[in-house]
């Protein structure tokens, strides 16, 4: 997801009978479906667990403007240059809700940039991938923000106040990003072959990224029982991305593509589709930073940031000047 | 001396009538800069007609542990509520 491979720290999970009072507190709270807010008491690996995975949340966020920036001066439209421009803006503002959220935890956003600079934090998988063409854009906005759309729809039920807020707020803005690219896959999948043929291709090149970015399956991933305890995490790896299968299979065939995966089909007796793991290698290797544009993204996020450097300072000297003059003349 | 642009709380009267409310926060350099930063972060689907903005160390705040001693005196106060008291129907809606 957004947040892959977040990890908890902590021992793993602890019976009421190892905790101490003020732990059995605040689980019941949590269990009781209590919001945590800033300033309660909370364990020190609550707190470690959330600033992790607040802040790979919103670098995914910021990293994620980098393959759609990318095709802003190429729409093919001047009313889609206005959407993807709104689309991208959109994500700038989740990324300050998130940092937002994460700074109640007592952390800085600019140490988490650092973090992130430093290659000490990550972001989302998926946006090591490069948006090749405008399709890519319809695909990126329907499947990502599509598979986005399914965690943090479970997430703004999540125990710590301010993350769940941001969720409630970001799901509402991510429901546009989802159509805008549906609506793109619409304008290539019934328009020339040539256009049909570049969306099945961005539907066969995203897929099973897309599916990676629930994170590895249930029965491999480590972290989950005490994130699941605390209700930092709301479903598992598995029960999500089957969700995210279940409902993006028919969106595949209202646009007459084809699913990648030969071997999907409907269970009737599970009630799901059936479908093909991902690659996990190739996950693994992306999260290790050799992904297709692994290098590229941190470059252009380090750039962003030196070369901003002159204005944030120079803002903060003039505000610091002005506040200096008023605070003389009173 | 941080040179991390100080944090601002922001507030938002969604439409005349009703009163400001939180809805998030940013940095800003200054007062000015944090309302055009409001604008373009909370307002790009005309959610609000008003913009208060505060810096985030102005704000005191209740401690979480003085729940008790702050809410608990009015829990036995239930006279306070309207409901409280039986008037007749005979007497009409009061």
């Amino acid at each position: 997801m957004y947040a892959q491979m977040v990890k908890t720290s902590s021992t793993g999970v602890k019976s009421p009978e190892e905790m101490t009072d003020q732990e059995r507190a605040f689980q019941a709270r949590i269990d009781a479906g209590e919001k945590i807010e800033p300033k309660d008491w909370m364990p020190d690996d609550y707190r470690a667990t959330l600033i992790r995975q607040i802040g790979q949340h919103a670098h995914s966020e910021v990293v994620g403007q980098l393959p759609e920036g990318n095709w802003i001066t190429r729409a093919p439209t001047l009313e889609r240059k206005a959407i993807l421009l709104a689309k991208v803006q959109d994500e700038a503002g989740h990324g300050l809700y998130l940092y937002s959220a994460a700074e109640t935890l007592g952390e800085s956003r600019d140490e988490l940039i650092r973090l992130l600079h430093d290659g000490k934090m990550k972001y989302s998988s998926i946006f090591n991938y490069p948006t090749l063409t405008w399709a890519d854009i319809g695909a990126v906005g329907w499947l990502v923000d599509g598979a986005a759309i399914v965690n943090q729809v479970a997430l703004q039920r999540t125990s710590y106040g301010p993350y769940s807020r941001a969720m409630v707020r970001i799901c509402k803005e991510e429901s546009f990003h989802a159509r805008q690219g549906y609506a793109i896959m619409m304008k290539m999948a019934f328009g020339t072959p040539a256009q049909k043929a570049m969306a099945q291709d961005a539907l066969n090149r995203m897929w099973y990224p897309c599916l990676m970015m629930f994170g590895p399956s249930d029965k491999d991933s480590v972290h989950s029982e005490q994130s699941m305890a605390w209700k930092i995490k709301i479903g598992t790896n598995d029960e999500l991305r089957q969700k995210y299968v279940d409902q993006t299979i028919p969106q595949i065939e209202y646009l007459g593509l084809e699913c990648p995966d030969k071997d999907l089909k409907w269970n009737e007796k599970r009630g799901h589709y059936d479908f093909s793991e991902p690659d996990w290698s190739e996950f693994f290797a992306v999260i290790k930073g050799n992904g297709p544009c692994n290098k590229e993204r941190l470059a252009a996020r380090q750039t962003a940031w030196d070369d901003g450097a002159w204005v944030r300072d120079g803002l903060l000297a003039h505000g610091r000047k002005k506040a200096a003059r008023q605070m003389a003349a009173e | 001396m941080s040179n991390e642009w100080p944090l601002w709380e922001v507030f938002i009267r969604g439409q005349h009538g009703m009163s400001h409310r939180h809805v998030g926060s940013l940095h800003a350099p200054d007062a000015d800069m944090a309302i055009k930063n409001a604008r373009d972060v909370y307002t790009r689907r005309n959610e609000g007609v008003s913009i208060w903005v505060v810096e985030a160390v102005r704000i005191a705040a209740s401690d979480p542990t003085d729940k008790a001693a702050l809410y608990e005196p009015s829990a036995s106060k239930v006279y306070r509520h309207p409901t409280f008291f039986d008037i007749p129907d005979e007497v009409g809606s009061m």
